[in-house]
């Protein structure tokens, strides 16, 4: 970071740097409302997450390598399943892309800061809290939540574990932590955009976090108000969720669906700013559709209140509604496939190179679309009573969210971490990265489709003789995988280390305000705005 | 640089073989451990493993088990319904299919020709509302025209009038309760996989994990409906063969139908996430023709009077033992172990435990079987078990693992609390094991 | 200088709103979350959803409803008990047909075999889904806690109606009944 003052910008950022350059020593994190500064935390933050989460992936693979009981416990199991999913959907990948908006956001707009500084550091540090308490639980008697990532009453709340009521408290500041962060992202975008910078002139990232950033707002309360519902029923004699008070079970479904579908969303959407960013670069081409790429994630938000009980198909819900969210469900395929086919008209034609991030983005539209027909033809919801709660769901939603959300992540982190630390990263070792993280993925999660065809249900350790095979396969290539991502933490820290210089934008074809910065990023960038034409 | 990469891919593929080598040999030494004085078939398996694990690094050949290890597709099953659903399956897999395949096509030629080391130069089109109108509606039309048959299925599915039999279907942790309405024929259905073959001691059955100790009959050319419901969480009821699966949902009833038209044996698991045994709750429907039905239906009814009368038999304590051990290990063991060790601390061991060797809290215990416990895993048997099963799996737990406590609970007494509710010692039963009477 | 820098009061108020109006719309979807259990049960009564019936008495007018002789209408009784619940519950009759618009009469008996006195709640649902609404119970042990001393065994009366307005094609209903301990609520 010392290399700052010697860069080629301008005396008044040289200036700037001076007089308002990072604090020493640890306070410097404690105490930074620096957008940079909270970024790289974030970023960081999410990788720990990711590790954790992976490492619980691992035992679910090692104890699902052959049939029987091998390593752990059937109790223990659950436990891993539903922390995997709660640490990798509210640890891993939502921080990571706060971490991205950070960071990138006002440099993107022309913007000095976020627009709540002091909130934003708040938002970050609620984070590491809150997980701790969650990984805590598994320590606690009788285990940690062992109900999965879905938590579905009363297995939840009657059955449930003691620990729970901390599973609770840890989501509630999950979910402060992110509303806030997606409070200040709007704020940001709404107010400190560079003049000139109209909507329609913002990079696709900064859209689709500004989409993001809204269906967070409107659904993490609704999550707060389910886990508080479920805290009321466990400790305070209320029945929302229990049948024998005149409650319902089903209900909490609704509600928790009602958030989670949006929350799938919430971690595709931002892919898509990045994927729309990165593919026109490394094109050398302006990307096909701007305009419908806005209305087409703007109209997935809005499908995405609307087909929450797809998850629900076999709960017993009327004919009527069962048609009507079928119906919902499929039109989300036309949005869907608008933004494909604008990615792969960008590429038509274009002048192409594969450095690292365009091999994660042109993985990211293959696989990406693979799970987005799977998930088409979950929403038949006739065919959805053979693939309901198999691992053809696990299958699928693996297939939107490891291409679709970590390897967008991946993407985003070697386009702009030329910006952020100065250095180029080795193009050679991150190629290495992406093939083996691409082999392992599709050796881990293809499979998948197969047995749970096949009629494997998912939230098994153990399983029927005839899923052994595919199982042992997925369970080499979740290893490869895994162990793949070891070589990623390399060589962040090999470039953060040194290495080339980079310049103010080292890709050829690349676009916006963030190239216009030297490289590093100044530690306080566009205190005066830039003009946009 | 390029020689780090190079050996870190060499590490990569290492590791995977690496661990399959270590697991191998683990589960040799495991096996060797445990399998004592059953060491012939335990290295049968050992050898059949490897055998199995080489062929697959071998170039994931089929080995041993055949075609079925490898199945990739859903069944087509057995019922009118469930061909629908695999058609409409198929139908729409081909479909995005051929898209895949046109999208790729097109993206990967452009990957292959137009790159910039081939000295490919950007064309710079874009913005064209013609070609966003033609690929927003072609995707649409498609769309409509997969809805049409999905439609026609789904309202099919959901017509359940005109059943000629009813079948109540109650999920439980961990096991299903069929009861035939109006036949008063009702039964539990209980894994039968012996826990040796889950902890890998003893070779697997092929049905491994998809057995039950009491299947779930049905006649073949009769539309059964099904009536799914559960007695704590939530539990799902699917048969892949069927094409049936439905949530059973603790204070609500859901409801389902079948007509199927082969008999024969399919197999099923519960589908819905209901606590630590989740796996191990299969269900196994017969399906006979309508002769083999009503005989079947009939010996049950006989066999259930025969149940009664056993209440009234005097029962020796060597035979309580003998029916105790068999209840215990189907109902019992799951939780608290063939061995009596439990695991603690959700599942008390009842091996030296005070409630099951402490002559005064035999009431104690009989309580806390027939009841169970709240805000515990122990569930209340009374309505599970019959008199004679509870008589006899409280007499084995007292009796069994040097618990040695010479006491009998007889079948009547169990008939006794449950007129009143407490326990009270039938002064008149024999509780002396047979042996040593016979030695008196 | 920019308009930003120009004014950069604005900037900040302008984006405090934002902030005030985004804050007031987390804690309305906050709200929305509690308010999805009235809506829920209002939809549940009027889709019939999950077979969940009015929880009070149905005021329907039995005297105003003409029988339908043409058509015999089968209702099934179910009983469940939910685990913990250890009290023998089960319908008289298994099934009875009525002609719609007559009203049906049987009897649910509930035994309590402990030592303690315990407080059970019958929950209702009816399927198909479609019939709920067409199914009035005009007495039932379902509205209100039945509670029984030790050992007490209750014969408890249920009087339900089936609506003229039936669907045609349905032709058998089931009324099911899962038992609930309440004991610990009260």
């Amino acid at each position: 970071m010392s290399t700052v003052t010697d860069s080629v910008e301008g005396t008044d950022v040289k200036a700037h740097e001076d007089h308002h350059g990072p604090a020493k020593g640890l306070m410097r994190w404690v105490l930074t409302t620096n957008h940079k500064d909270i970024g790289s935390m974030y970023l960081w933050f999410s990788f720990a997450m990711f590790l954790t989460g992976g490492a619980m992936a691992m035992i679910i693979r090692a104890e699902l390598f052959q049939p029987g009981l091998q390593i752990v416990e059937p109790a223990f199991f659950n436990q891993m399943t539903t922390m995997h999913g709660l640490i990798m959907v509210f640890g891993a990948v939502m921080p990571a892309f706060v971490g991205l908006a950070n960071w990138m956001i006002p440099m993107m707009i022309g913007a000095p800061d976020m627009a709540m500084p002091r909130m934003n550091n708040w938002s970050f540090w609620i984070l590491p809290f809150a997980a701790v308490m969650l990984l805590s639980t598994l320590f606690m008697e009788g285990g940690g939540p062992n109900f999965g990532w879905t938590f579905y009453a009363p297995l939840s709340t009657d059955y449930g574990p003691p620990s729970t009521t901390f599973f609770i408290f840890s989501i509630h500041m999950l979910g402060i932590s992110s509303i806030m962060g997606a409070i200040n992202i709007i704020a940001t975008i709404l107010n400190l955009r560079a003049p000139g910078m109209t909507m329609m002139k913002m990079p696709l990232f900064v859209w689709t976090w500004l989409i993001t950033a809204y269906l967070l707002i409107a659904v993490m309360p609704v999550l707060a108000g389910a886990v508080t519902m479920m805290l009321m029923d466990i400790h305070f004699g209320t029945s929302f969720f229990n049948a024998g008070g005149g409650g319902d079970p089903v209900l909490f479904q609704h509600i928790f669906w009602f958030f989670g579908h949006p929350e799938v969303y919430i971690m595709i959407l931002p892919s898509f700013g990045i994927v729309s960013a990165i593919i026109p670069a490394f094109a050398r081409k302006h990307l096909f559709g701007y305009t419908s790429m806005v209305y087409a994630t703007a109209s997935i938000a809005f499908l995405s209140f609307i087909v929450w009980a797809h998850h629900m198909f076999t709960v017993g819900i009327p004919l009527i509604g069962e048609l009507f969210f079928m119906y919902a469900t499929m039109l989300i395929a036309v949005p869907t496939g608008v933004k494909v086919f604008n990615w792969v008209t960008t590429m038509f034609r274009g002048s192409m190179t594969f450095e690292a991030p365009m091999l994660f983005s042109t993985a990211f539209v293959v696989l990406f679309t693979i799970g987005g027909f799977s998930g088409l033809m979950l929403s038949i919801a006739p065919a959805d009573f053979q693939y309901h709660d198999t691992y053809f769901v696990v299958a699928h939603f693996h297939y939107v969210l490891v291409p679709g959300a970590i390897f967008a992540i991946f993407a985003a982190t070697y386009y702009w971490l030329p910006k952020w630390t100065g250095h180029m990263y080795d193009e050679t070792l991150a190629k290495v990265h992406f093939w083996m993280s691409f082999i392992g993925m599709n050796l881990t999660f293809f499979p998948m489709h197969f047995v749970g065809l096949a009629g494997m249900p998912r939230r098994i350790p153990d399983y029927a003789l005839q899923f052994a095979n595919f199982n042992e396969i997925s369970s080499i290539g979740g290893f490869l995988f895994g162990t793949t991502q070891f070589l990623f933490l390399f060589i962040i820290i090999k470039c953060i280390r040194g290495g080339e210089k980079a310049p103010a934008k080292p890709w050829e074809g690349a676009e916006g305000l963030e190239w216009s910065v030297p490289s590093p990023a100044p530690y306080h960038t566009f205190t005066t705005p830039p003009d946009v034409k | 640089m390029k020689l780090v990469a190079t050996g870190f891919v060499a590490l990569l593929s290492i590791i995977p073989l690496s661990i399959k080598a270590a697991q191998q040999v683990c589960t040799m030494i495991i096996r060797s451990l445990r399998s004592g004085q059953r060491k012939t078939w335990g290295c049968k398996g050992i050898v059949m493993q490897q055998a199995k694990s080489l062929s697959l690094l071998a170039g994931l050949v089929v080995a041993g088990s055949g075609h079925a290890a490898w199945e990739v597709n859903m069944t087509e099953g057995v019922t009118a319904v469930s061909r629908n659903i695999y058609g409409l399956h198929m139908t729409i897999m081909t479909i995005c299919a051929v898209i895949g395949l046109i999208v790729f096509s097109v993206m990967f030629y452009s990957i292959y020709k137009h790159r910039k080391s081939k000295g490919a130069v950007a064309q710079q089109f874009h913005e064209s509302t013609l070609v966003e109108i033609v690929w927003t509606s072609i995707p649409f039309l498609i769309l409509v025209l997969m809805a049409i048959p999905a439609t026609k299925t789904l309202v099919d599915i959901y017509n359940t009038d005109e059943a000629d039999v009813d079948i109540k279907i109650t999920g439980y942790q961990w096991k299903w309760q069929y009861e035939y309405l109006g036949e008063d024929v009702s039964f539990f259905s209980n894994l039968s996989t012996p826990t040796e073959q889950i902890q890998n001691v003893r070779n697997k059955n092929p049905n491994y994990l998809l057995e039950v100790d009491e299947p779930l009959v049905l006649p073949v050319g009769k539309k059964v409906r099904f009536l799914v419901t559960a007695a704590d969480v939530i539990h799902s009821w699917w048969v892949p063969a069927l094409a049936v699966k439905r949530d059973a949902i603790p204070g609500f009833i859901n409801e389902a139908w079948t007509n199927i038209d082969t008999p024969g044996t399919y197999r099923g698991q519960c589908a819905e996430l209901c606590g630590k045994n989740h796996a191990y709750m299969p269900i196994v429907v017969e399906a006979r023709s309508e002769e083999e039905f009503e005989q079947w239906l009939q010996d049950k009814k006989e066999q259930a009077s025969r149940e009664r009368e056993l209440t009234d038999k005097v029962w020796s304590m060597d035979e309580l033992m003998v029916r105790g051990e068999q209840v215990y290990n189907k109902v019992c063991a799951v939780c608290h172990q063939p061995n009596g060790a439990g695991m603690p601390p959700i599942f008390p061991a009842l091996k030296g435990s005070p409630m099951a060797t402490e002559a005064n809290q035999v009431g104690a215990h009989v309580d806390i079987v027939m009841n169970g416990k709240k805000g515990s895993a122990m569930q209340s048997f009374a309505g599970q078990l019959s008199e004679v099963d509870i008589a006899a799996v409280i007499t084995y737990e007292r009796n069994a693992w040097g618990n040695n406590t010479g006491e009998m609970v007889t079948p009547k007494e169990i008939v006794e609390y449950k007129k009143t509710g407490v326990y009270e010692e039938d002064p008149a039963k024999q509780t002396m094991p047979d042996n040593q009477q016979a030695s008196l | 200088m920019s308009e930003r820098m120009d004014k950069p009061q604005t900037v900040e108020r302008s984006a405090r709103q934002t902030v005030i109006r985004s804050i007031l719309v987390a804690c309305g979807m906050f709200a929305f979350g509690f308010a999805m259990v009235p809506l829920y049960n209002v939809f549940c009564q009027v889709t019939g959803l999950n077979g969940k019936t009015d929880p009070d008495p149905y005021l329907y007018k039995a005297a105003e409803a003409k029988v339908d002789t043409s058509r015999n209408i089968k209702v099934q009784f179910v009983a469940t008990k939910n685990s913990g619940m250890i009290w023998d519950f089960s319908p008289s009759t298994p099934q009875v047909t009525v002609h719609p618009g007559e009203p049906g009469l049987l009897t649910f008996v509930a035994k309590n075999p402990t030592d303690k006195r315990m407080i059970g709640q019958a929950i209702p649902s009816v399927t198909p889904f479609e019939a709920t609404n067409y199914l009035h119970k005009v007495e039932c042990f379902c509205f209100t806690t039945q509670t029984l001393e030790a050992g007490e065994e209750k014969v408890m009366p249920l009087r339900i109606i089936v609506d003229q307005d039936l669907p045609k094609h349905i032709k058998k209903l089931t009324l099911s009944y899962t038992l609930f301990d309440v004991t610990h609520m009260y």
